[in-house]
């Protein structure tokens, strides 16, 4: 009782002039304000924290590889698990490869369709045009699988026998990825264009510019920081793919340094192998998992390293 | 109110109960998945002869093998045998209870269809990628008939871990020592060369889509589907074609009697009608049992395979194991033993 009095006594000074009841609402409303604001930190927490743990448990669960033979690990040429030799060689450069053609073959495509949705569609077929790509995006990643084995191998197959034997490798896997990844890289990269303000872009018109003066002066210089987020977040997609990649890369656990030849990657050798695996293979996959979750780490770090780059330039 | 609720709680627990009851009367495995198809054809026909079931989980052989270890099964199945003294770590014993085989199938136009003669050798140096062409001397020697064209040729193999894989890659490494060196035999191997596809409906797409392809699959997926197969040059030099005689002429032939634990690949065995690709699917069992009235159950079922279940296997293209090697099985049951060393067989 004293306490509260007390207490009471001091609020009073807080909130001058204000009755108890007035107080007392007031308190309240300060309370609910500060239970909220810690509840969504410890949300923002949490992902911090659960990042955190997945690093830790993926370290302890592959440390009898990583410490045992972590130099053989990154620059074996192998997979050999029945020989328990265990090299991530081909799977990380089948990996980037396949990232890499995707991201270039996707990036230009996808600018084009974004730039051509803002710029130039006719008004009656923006809106079809619009869904149909996010509908792209909505596409489960097994069918696009299932559409590279069926359709796209035998028919790289049958146009360049020479460079696809089989029609399934590393730069079919490649294409299959950069039709995933355009929905993204467009429907971002539309929604960034719309952004720029319709007084600046007329501006540029009425100057007379042409359509690609203005994409080129006017709407990439205002939306690079958007549109780079479009490409980070393909790219990322494209790292870890799985179904699709599994089912059109080859899974050839060599290395070869190819570009239309069979090859594996991290996610498609992980998908194989898993289920079976035990010991000292299970451990090398999850070494392996940890690698993968390291290069998207340095994918993104880097992207966004060079856009403050550019933008420190630009200022 | 009460009442009514304590009573639904009750009648809950009493149905709960029931279950149980009947559970008991259920068998319960775990382990590879190539023999699942044959279990469970004569896990229903048990069911309708005896009236107990079998309750058979197909979760890949690694699986089983870690299941009966760690005893939350009766049985465990694994289509590669383990060696002595695995089974001795764990207390365990094991049996061949069906068998199958792995068939090479290939694509080449301008062959006639199962034409093409092989042997071990020349398949294993396919598969490590040293012949790459199907006019190749090797393989021109061994069909002095055939026009062979200059077709590239594209290995297509399993590209997960599989019991095929083992069995395939154990026959290569025994025929060729080079093979054994740098491949080697396991259920997940590093191909040097082509293409890995996923299960036996992946293999058999890749090679009809690809011009020049070889792959290999399980008999009863190229029976069933009618694959263009090689014909296998045998132990004792004959050219063999895969059917349910060869695999059983492979299994009879064998020396099961000297093969310790029943660890036994019939992969290359000798005889003239021996297809060289045949393995055993295996049962795994505690020799000393927590469960007696279970693993009696459970013997009882798969004695009763031997002698019942051979049509149902044969209409389901897998191949029963010879009579002679069931009666040594059923020997070697009186190991089984109950928590005070008594006998469980017969």
């Amino acid at each position: 009782m004293h306490v509260s009095t007390k207490r009471l006594a001091s609020s009073r000074f807080a909130f001058p002039g204000a009755s108890d009841k007035e107080i007392r609402i007031l308190k309240r409303n300060a309370l609910i304000d500060r239970a909220f604001e810690r509840s969504t930190q410890a949300f923002a927490l949490a992902v911090l924290l659960l990042l955190g743990a997945i690093l830790v448990s993926l370290c302890v669960s592959s440390w009898d590889t990583l410490s045992a033979h972590a130099v053989d690990f990154l620059t074996g040429d192998r997979w050999a698990a029945n020989m328990e030799m265990f090299g991530a060689l081909p799977a990380i450069y089948g990996t980037l490869v396949t990232s890499l053609i995707a991201v270039a073959i996707a990036v230009p495509v996808s600018f084009g369709i974004a730039i051509f949705l803002t710029e130039k569609c006719p008004e009656i077929l923006r809106r079809p045009l619009g869904i149909t790509v996010e509908l792209l995006a909505g596409i489960p990643s097994i069918i696009y699988g299932m559409w590279g084995v069926e359709m796209l191998a035998p028919f790289l197959n049958h146009i360049f026998p020479d460079l696809f034997p089989a029609g399934s490798g590393l730069a079919t896997a490649g294409l299959v990825l950069a039709i995933m990844i355009i929905p993204f890289i467009t429907a971002i990269s539309r929604d960034v264009m719309l952004t720029v303000p319709p007084i600046t872009r007329e501006s540029a018109y009425g100057l007379g510019c042409t359509t690609w003066e203005v994409v080129r002066g006017v709407i990439f210089p205002t939306v690079r920081h958007g549109m780079m987020g479009g490409v980070v977040l393909g790219l990322g997609r494209a790292l870890g793919e799985t179904m699709a990649v599994t089912f059109v890369i080859g899974n050839n656990l060599f290395f070869h340094p190819t570009i239309t030849g069979q090859g594996t990657s991290i996610a498609a050798l992980i998908a194989n192998q898993f289920p079976e695996a035990d010991g000292a293979q299970r451990s090398a996959l999850l070494a392996l998992g940890l690698v993968l979750f390291l290069i998207t780490f340095a994918v993104l770090a880097t992207a966004r390293y060079m856009l403050n780059r550019i933008e420190r330039r630009a200022a | 109110m009460l009442k009514t609720s304590c009573s639904a709680l009750l009648a809950g627990v009493l149905a709960l109960h029931g279950i149980q009851a009947s559970a008991q009367e259920t068998m319960t495995g775990a382990g590879a998945t190539f023999p699942y198809p044959v279990y469970s054809q004569w896990a229903d026909d048990y069911q309708d002869a005896k009236g107990i079931g079998l309750n058979y989980q197909a979760i890949g052989s690694g699986g089983g093998i870690k299941q009966i270890t760690a005893k939350t099964v009766t049985f465990g199945a694994s289509d590669a045998p383990l060696k002595k003294d695995e089974l001795d770590e764990h207390g365990l014993m094991q049996w061949p209870m069906i068998m199958g085989g792995v068939v090479p199938v290939l694509n080449l136009p301008g062959t006639e269809k199962n034409s093409l003669k092989l042997d071990g050798e020349t398949l294993a140096d396919i598969y490590a990628g040293k012949i790459t062409h199907w006019d190749d001397a090797a393989i021109a020697d061994l069909n002095p008939d055939v026009d062979l064209p200059d077709t590239a040729i594209t290995p297509v193999y399993r590209a997960e871990g599989s019991g095929t894989n083992f069995l395939f890659t154990h026959y290569l490494s025994q025929v060729n020592d080079e093979f054994a060196d740098t491949i080697g035999e396991g259920k997940s191997v590093a191909w040097p060369a082509g293409v890995g596809a996923k299960a036996n409906a992946g293999v058999a797409k890749q090679v009809a889509e690809t011009e020049g392809a070889i792959g290999y699959v399980e008999f009863a997926y190229a029976k069933q589907n009618d694959l263009d197969h090689i014909r296998l040059r045998n132990h004792d030099g004959e050219y063999v074609e895969p059917s349910s005689d060869s695999f059983k002429a492979a299994a009879a032939n064998a020396d099961w009697s000297n093969a310790p634990g029943f660890y036994l690949v019939l992969t290359d065995q000798v005889g003239a009608d021996s297809w060289p690709i045949t393995g055993a699917s295996f049962i795994l069992m505690h020799k000393q049992v927590e469960d007696p009235a279970a693993a009696k159950r459970v013997l009882e079922f798969f004695d009763w395979a031997y002698a019942n279940g051979g049509d149902a296997a044969n209409e389901l293209d897998y191949v029963p194991m010879p009579e002679n090697v069931a009666d040594q099985v059923r020997d070697s049951w009186g190991d089984i033993e109950g928590p005070q060393g008594e006998s469980i067989w017969p």
